[in-house]
């Protein structure tokens, strides 16, 4: 008897929970509300089977419970009941599978018009480069990192000169317009994740892999890191900005480029952001020591 | 990862093969006593260690298989240079034959009981086998005297890893060749010896498989032949 | 009607060699036992020892999470070791080693009608590798650096590096060592389950009469032994890159502004070979709980398994496609991107004969007599954690689902729930059920219903909120849940409520392990078969079973498993090695 209650109060439980928690996706801040609308319908149709199975089960704990005397029914198996039941799944499966192979489809195949942003990732910091004006970006080899070229783009490539480069500071993107997200690493795993544009990937050292979206509203968001990337891990943030077009542009005339940076001598406000951001990471590595020394 | 699935692939024929001879259809609680038609199922006529050792076979496969993919994939990496292979390998080659041809020639003996016959083909099987071991040192050696190093590319590793982890099969199997050879001298009952030495020529058999199948990977032949194969079909 | 032939005129199965397996000294009897029942004690005992490390560990990560900023001594660096080791050892340690080689090794000779396994000495030496691969596990707590801290799944580059405690200490080095002994005694043991299986069952045993216990711990064990070389390569690998500075795993990498030695090497390759032995290690844990929830089930709802036939197909074929959905752990791990449309179409596949379980257990409810004994209550406990965790499976296996989800919170309470709080809830039903034979004794009943309680309504409310912490986008492996915009005051909050449970229910188990102990001697006398079940373990002459099983004779089988309330017959369960005829509709075979 009581089993039966409890069982009945699990789903009741798990459905108030799941309607009346505070604890919901944050406002999403890109195109991939389809991936949304997946989640919703996969929450519906497992909601309905799980609440399905389970009050079933307590229906059957209640009714068929052992009473002096009881004795089972003989039932082998009921081939039509077992092959309704699979081919009521295998259509419930197709109904999720589908819509979401869809979706998965748009995700992988980026759009023409998008523009490429490179992400590269290192312990424990995110650093930046977009396109120049001659809207290509530079090849990059992580042997040629060093201090004075710390994302290892490949100095003779022509086409790398006027590439944007932010080390270890705030992105910036305008909002409405497609990006494609070329992401990189210099030494380990990392994943370039804004848990609001609800699309991620990891990167990987030695390779280059991307995702793309499309930010539909201006905002702050924070980036985390979403790959096991050793003990800094938990304090490699980032922040993009989603800007209009106007704050966007202001924002890219201030920034430097490859070549401006590798110039032997730079301007002073250059040096400063340079070398307030480059420490960033170095940074999170002192405050780990000084955790661990505790 | 192909070269794993195809593996699997042969693995689940064999499994597939076995459970449609153990009446998966079958209604079970139909079927009451002893019929006779059931004995059939019980077991393999084979040796239990028979069995156990195929058993063991597929999983040693499997790790040569998994290398195998995941040289294959390593391979795809430009940083990739071919290593020239020592010629001793011919050589080596040549003797794990005679042993495996020995091991094969002792249990036709130990079939009909040819106690000397026995005792010759094991103490064959058991040198050659060792002077394979030996020469696969010596080729080693040989590569390192010529600065192809473990760690100065993935080539080399691969080379190193494979035939390394193929030798230390090679030993654990002279350990169980060891005791057969010592046990043809102590006089055990045939049937027990016959049943040794079978065990030791099946590991053999397939210890020369897995060795001609990894010479022909890492000579680059498999390579070749698998482009060639990609080129028919497309 | 089938023809019964007179027991009498069938020779018993080999029962010449039965001096063999008797041992002769206090050492080789509990020592150095090649008994399947001391070895099968031996791993259980071992496995449960390294599971309470385990269980601190999780207490120790919740105090953190739950608690933030409070306990000085769990600094990132002893965060991060504490999951790993914690994941490694539940998954690996605890569960397959207590599954196959616990439960295995008990159940295969007795349910088969087996004296022991086939390969004694082997089964022996299988059981002390595995007890050194814990030790050397063990060990590296005390290594300098500590034990590695780079996640159970040991992604390369990181797990090597100096960023990642004992990357570039003991720690990493220890790990992969233990991994390989571990995989050398597993593969042991393993062949002795499977021919055992194969070559060990008694006279009139088809495949076909086998409990469900043996088919889910038979098809787990040679998925386990197809899968584990997969784990050995890679650790032989990544070993050799550690230690004598290959590139198999490791391309060019620069460390905090210095160029490593290592060049050309793939992540991917690793995290391919992981997962194709990972993800048939989920099957690995779950096919045993598949099987023996259904025995508890059948003989606890006195009620034949419903769709046996179904049952056996749904084992073997889950089995044999776990092999081709590994890569759905990878969506997001930049490979390409065209395999999401195949491994998310294998992987939704796989629901379908699981799904197919499910109802099955459920349908032998209807219309059974259900006694709601400790097993019964975990094994339909087992249920709902199981359907739960399995539907989430549905949200990551959807390729593009899982986007968002994936690496957050919602991965941790999914597979927490499918194949941590599933199986273990299984593993007490069995142990409630197989105690009494094991020892002769039953557990105390109520400490057990408080056990039973306690654990599973404490873990449903310790995972089922997390999910929701993975929905908000909360990653999983942060050491500090600080500093972070989505981190709402009331996420905190349930992040401390699910921390208590936590406390909650592992000091639940700490009731249960006085329970077995207590019950030793104290509990009640059991009977040789309390439950009034069929299998053949429970008519063995002896409780618990001597040497060699069965005395004399070994039983000769006449019936399948679920004999359980056919019409006809007196009692409403038939012995598996009752002769006789019973039942309204039995055709000839």
């Amino acid at each position: 008897m009581a089993v039966a209650l409890v069982l009945v109060l699990i789903v009741v439980g798990s459905v108030l929970f799941h309607l009346l928690s505070p604890w919901w996706w944050t406002p999403i801040a890109s195109n991939w509300a389809y991936i949304d609308n997946t989640i919703i319908i996969t929450f519906w149709i497992t909601g309905v089977v799980f609440a399905a199975v389970v009050l079933f089960m307590a229906y059957c704990v209640f009714r068929f419970r052992h009473r002096e005397g009881n004795r089972a029914a003989y039932e082998p198996e009921n081939k039509r009941l077992e092959s309704w039941l699979t081919i009521v799944t295998a259509v419930g499966v197709t109904a999720l599978l589908v819509p979401g192979l869809f979706v998965w489809s748009r995700f992988v195949n980026v759009p023409s018009d998008a523009t490429e942003v490179e992400v590269v990732g290192q312990q424990w910091q995110w650093s930046f480069r977009l396109p120049g004006r001659d809207g290509k970006l530079g090849t990059s080899d992580t042997r040629d990192v060093t201090a004075d070229n710390p994302l290892g783009v490949i100095p003779k490539d022509p086409n790398g000169q006027d590439d944007v480069v932010v080390e270890a500071a705030d992105l910036h993107l305008p909002v409405g317009k497609p990006v494609k997200m070329l992401l990189r690493s210099i030494d380990v795993l990392h994943d370039f994740y804004v848990p609001e544009f609800r699309a991620k990937m990891d990167m990987i050292p030695g390779s280059v892999t991307y995702f793309w979206f499309t930010p539909t509203r201006t905002g702050t968001f924070q980036v985390l890191c979403a790959e096991l990337c050793g003990q800094g891990h938990p304090m490699m943030h980032g922040v993009v900005m989603v800007d209009t077009q106007q704050d966007y542009m202001a924002w890219l005339g201030q920034q430097q480029t490859f070549a401006q940076l590798s110039a032997p001598k730079q301007t002073g406000s250059a040096d400063e952001t340079t070398g307030q951001t480059a420490a960033l990471g170095p940074e999170i590595a002192a405050r780990l020591e000084t955790v661990g020394s505790r | 990862m192909s070269v794993i699935l195809v593996f699997l692939l042969v693995i689940a024929g064999f499994a597939g093969w076995w459970l449609s001879h153990q009446r998966l259809m079958a209604k079970p609680w139909l079927e009451q006593g002893l019929a006779s038609d059931f004995v059939g199922l019980d077991r393999s006529a084979l040796p239990t260690a028979k069995i156990g050792l195929g058993v063991f076979l597929a999983v040693v496969g499997c790790l040569f298989a998994l290398f195998t993919s995941a040289y294959f994939m390593r391979m795809a990496v430009s940083d990739w240079q071919p290593l020239p292979l020592p010629r001793l390998l011919w050589l080596n080659t040549g003797v794990l034959v005679l042993s495996s041809v020995a091991l094969h020639c002792t249990s036709v003996a130990a079939r009909r009981g040819q106690i000397d016959t026995v005792r010759l083909g094991l103490a064959t099987a058991g040198l050659t086998t060792l002077a394979f071991l030996v020469g696969q040192l010596m080729a080693w050696r040989q590569l390192t005297a010529d600065g192809y190093f473990l760690a100065s590319n993935p080539a080399n590793s691969f080379f190193y890893l494979i035939t390394g982890m193929h030798g230390l099969h090679v030993l654990g199997g002279l350990v169980a060749l060891g005791r057969t050879t010592t046990s043809a001298w102590a006089g055990t009952r045939p049937e027990r010896l016959r049943l040794g030495v079978e065990l030791c020529a099946m590991y053999w058999h397939f210890l020369l498989f897995v060795w001609l199948a990894i010479f022909a990977l890492l000579a680059g032949w498999a390579a070749t032949f698998i482009d060639i194969c990609r080129q028919m079909l497309t | 009607m089938v023809d019964i032939t007179p027991a009498d005129g069938i020779p018993p199965a080999e029962v010449a060699e039965v001096e063999l397996y008797h041992p002769h000294g206090w050492w080789t009897k509990y020592v150095f036992s090649q008994d399947a029942k001391v070895i099968a004690v031996q791993y259980s005992a071992t496995a449960t020892a390294i599971g309470l490390v385990a269980l601190v560990l999780s207490w120790l990560m919740r105090l953190q999470l739950g608690f933030p900023g409070t306990f000085d001594f769990i600094t990132p660096e002893a965060y991060y070791q504490f999951i790993t080791m914690h994941g490694m050892i539940m998954v690996i340690y605890l569960l397959t080693a207590l599954f196959l080689g616990g439960f295995g090794n008990y159940l295969i000779p007795l349910m088969v009608g087996a004296r022991d396994m086939v390969f004694p000495y082997v089964n022996m030496l299988s059981y002390w590798i595995y007890l050194l691969a814990v030790l050397v596990l063990v060990s590296s707590f005390f290594a300098p650096g500590g034990p590695t801290g780079a996640g159970w799944t040991l992604y390369p580059p990181q797990a090597i590096m100096s960023g990642t405690p004992g990357g570039q200490d003991w720690g990493i080095i220890l790990m992969l060592s233990s991994l390989i002994l571990f995989i050398i005694g597993f593969t042991m043991g393993g062949l002795n389950y499977v021919v055992t299986v194969l070559q060990g069952r008694t006279r009139g045993m088809t495949m076909m009469r086998l409990p469900l216990t043996v088919w889910g711990i038979f098809t787990a064990t040679v998925m386990a032994l197809l899968a584990f070389p997969a784990l050995f390569v890679a650790s032989v690998m990544m070993l050799l890159d550690r230690v004598l500075g290959t590139s198999f795993f490791m391309p060019a990498i620069s460390e905090m502004g210095e160029q490593l030695q290592h060049n050309g090497g793939s992540p991917i390759l690793f995290q391919h070979l992981f997962w194709f032995f990972g993800h048939p290690e989920v099957y690995i844990v779950a096919l045993p709980a598949f099987g023996i929830v259904s025995d508890l089930i059948s003989t606890h709802a006195r009620k034949n398994i419903f769709g046996y036939r179904m049952m056996v197909w749904a084992i073997v074929g889950i089995g044999a496609l776990s092999f081709v959905v590994w890569a759905h752990h990878m969506y997001v791990s930049g490979m390409h991107p065209y395999f999401g449309f195949f491994f998310a179409t294998t992987t939704l596949i796989i629901a379908i004969p699981t799904a197919i379980k499910v109802y099955n257990w459920v349908l032998t409810l209807w219309r059974g007599d259900i006694h709601l004994t400790i097993p019964m209550l975990f094994a339909l406990a087992f249920i709902v954690t199981f359907v739960n965790g399995g539907l989430t499976g549905l949200f990551l296996g959807n390729v593009v689902v899982d986007v968002p989800l994936s690496d957050t919170m919602f991965v941790v309470a999914h597979f927490h729930m499918v194949m941590g709080v599933a199986p273990i809830l299984v593993v007490f039903g069995a142990i409630y059920h197989w105690y009494p034979k094991v020892t002769g004794r039953m557990l105390d009943e109520t400490l057990g219903r408080f056990h039973f309680w306690v654990t599973f309504l404490g873990a449903y409310l310790i995972f089922f909120p997390m999910h929701y912490l993975g929905l908000m986008g909360v990653p999983r492996r942060y050491a500090e849940l600080t500093d972070m915009t989505i981190m709402t005051e009331s996420a905190h909050h349930l992040n401390s409520f699910i921390s208590i449970m936590a406390f909650i229910v592992g000091f639940a188990q700490m009731v249960f392990l006085f329970n077995l102990i207590w019950s030793i001697r104290h509990g009640r006398e059991a009977g040789g078969n309390p439950w009034r079940a069929t299998t053949l373990e429970w008519q063995t002459p002896q409780t618990p079973p001597a040497h060699g099983n069965f005395g004399k004779d070994l039983p000769i089988v006449y019936r399948w498993a679920y004999d359980y309330s056919v019409p006809g017959a007196k009692e409403d369960f038939i012995p598996q090695n009752m002769p006789g005829s019973f039942g309204p509709s039995r055709e000839p075979a």
